[in-house]
């Protein structure tokens, strides 16, 4: 009847107690990114408050991997506003300037015409075929700060996940195996 | 608690607190400048107007835009970006923005100008209510800061009209 002493004995020398404190703590990290984005999407008013610029058409104001803050609330969106829009049908939103503005007096819905600033063309060749303006819903949100280089890690991490999936095992175990 | 990626830690974390705090003071410092502007925009010829096919009037002008945005750049300012609208209401619409002409003014040295310009957009009304319309021209410029927040301010300039005809 020896093993099943020695099974207690074994199941006993597991430190329950530090391995639930790294569980919590490894939660308690989860969470706090989790309340973070929850706040910032409160506060700023639009799905992602954050966004990085994922291509060179607004040269040379933004460039790739720089991050621009977004609001949205319930000032009128008017030309020359940067703005994110998402195209029905396409899952990238891309981040071009307002440059026409037509407001209907008695519905008060909005079309805009957007352009980068470093595109030639303005943006109807992007547009749905067929599709002349956009309006209020195809917009996410209107660009109010910028942080020139801080989203490179996104990018690299978007364009090559093995890198994302390597560094979120070693963070994970990072914070597993800290004993503090 | 001394070891290697703690200190390692520390490090980044403090450098990376006072990098946060050097922009925030450098876009706070921006609130700091007050600039004071000037523009004045000439419309020089009507080099056509007409009713297009799909029956929105259309127009071409030719335009002469002389500014002086120099006390807009501060040392965290990475450029201006300027543009010119016509902007008018119309018993359809309470208001339209048509952007006629832009540019981007990388430096200091470049914010004085004077351009000769027909207008680099088309200005096409949802409509046809061009004909002898009153508008106003307004200068628009958004500062783009080297880190921080984005400023933007216009000049009204009020009082032009359209011909009251159509011209080839």
């Amino acid at each position: 009847m020896g093993w099943i002493s020695d099974t207690v004995e074994s199941v006993k020398s597991i430190k329950f107690r530090e391995a639930s404190t790294q569980l919590i703590t490894l939660g308690l990290v989860v969470t706090s990114a989790l309340v973070i984005w929850k706040g910032l999407m409160c506060i700023t008013g639009t799905k992602s408050p954050v966004v990085v610029v994922l291509s060179e058409s607004m040269e040379p104001g933004f460039q790739r991997g720089d991050i621009l803050f977004l609001h949205m609330n319930n000032d009128p969106i008017r030309a020359g506003d940067i703005v994110v829009i998402n195209i029905d049908g396409r899952d990238i939103p891309i981040v071009h300037r307002v440059i026409k503005v037509h407001e209907r007096q008695d519905t008060q819905e909005t079309y805009y015409l957007t352009k980068g600033d470093n595109n030639d063309m303005d943006d109807r060749v992007l547009y749905n075929h067929g599709q002349d303006w956009l309006e209020k819903k195809h917009i996410m949100g209107k660009a109010a700060g910028f942080l020139p280089y801080a989203g490179w890690a996104t990018l690299i991490m978007s364009q090559k996940p093995i890198v994302k999936y390597i560094l979120a095992g070693a963070f994970g175990l990072l914070v597993l195996i800290s004993k503090e | 608690m001394h070891s290697f990626g703690y200190r390692a830690n520390a490090l980044l974390t403090f450098s990376l607190t006072i990098l946060a705090f050097m922009c925030a003071i450098s876009s706070l410092s921006d609130s700091l400048n007050s600039p004071s502007p000037s523009a004045q925009v000439q419309v020089l010829n009507i080099n056509w107007f007409k009713k297009q096919p799909k029956g929105n009037d259309e127009i071409s002008v030719t335009l002469n835009i002389s500014a002086d945005l120099q006390s807009l750049f501060t040392w965290n300012t990475k450029q201006v970006f300027v543009f010119l609208a016509a902007e008018y209401d119309t018993p359809k619409n309470s208001l339209n923005q048509i952007s006629l002409w832009d540019g981007i003014i990388p430096s200091k040295e470049h914010a004085k100008f004077l351009i000769h310009t027909s207008n680099k957009y088309r200005f096409i009304d949802q409509g046809t209510n061009l004909r002898g319309k009153e508008f106003n021209l307004t200068l628009h410029w958004h500062v783009m800061p080297k880190t921080g927040k984005m400023l933007a301010d216009k000049i009204v300039m009020p009082g032009y009209q359209l011909p009251r005809e159509y011209r080839r």
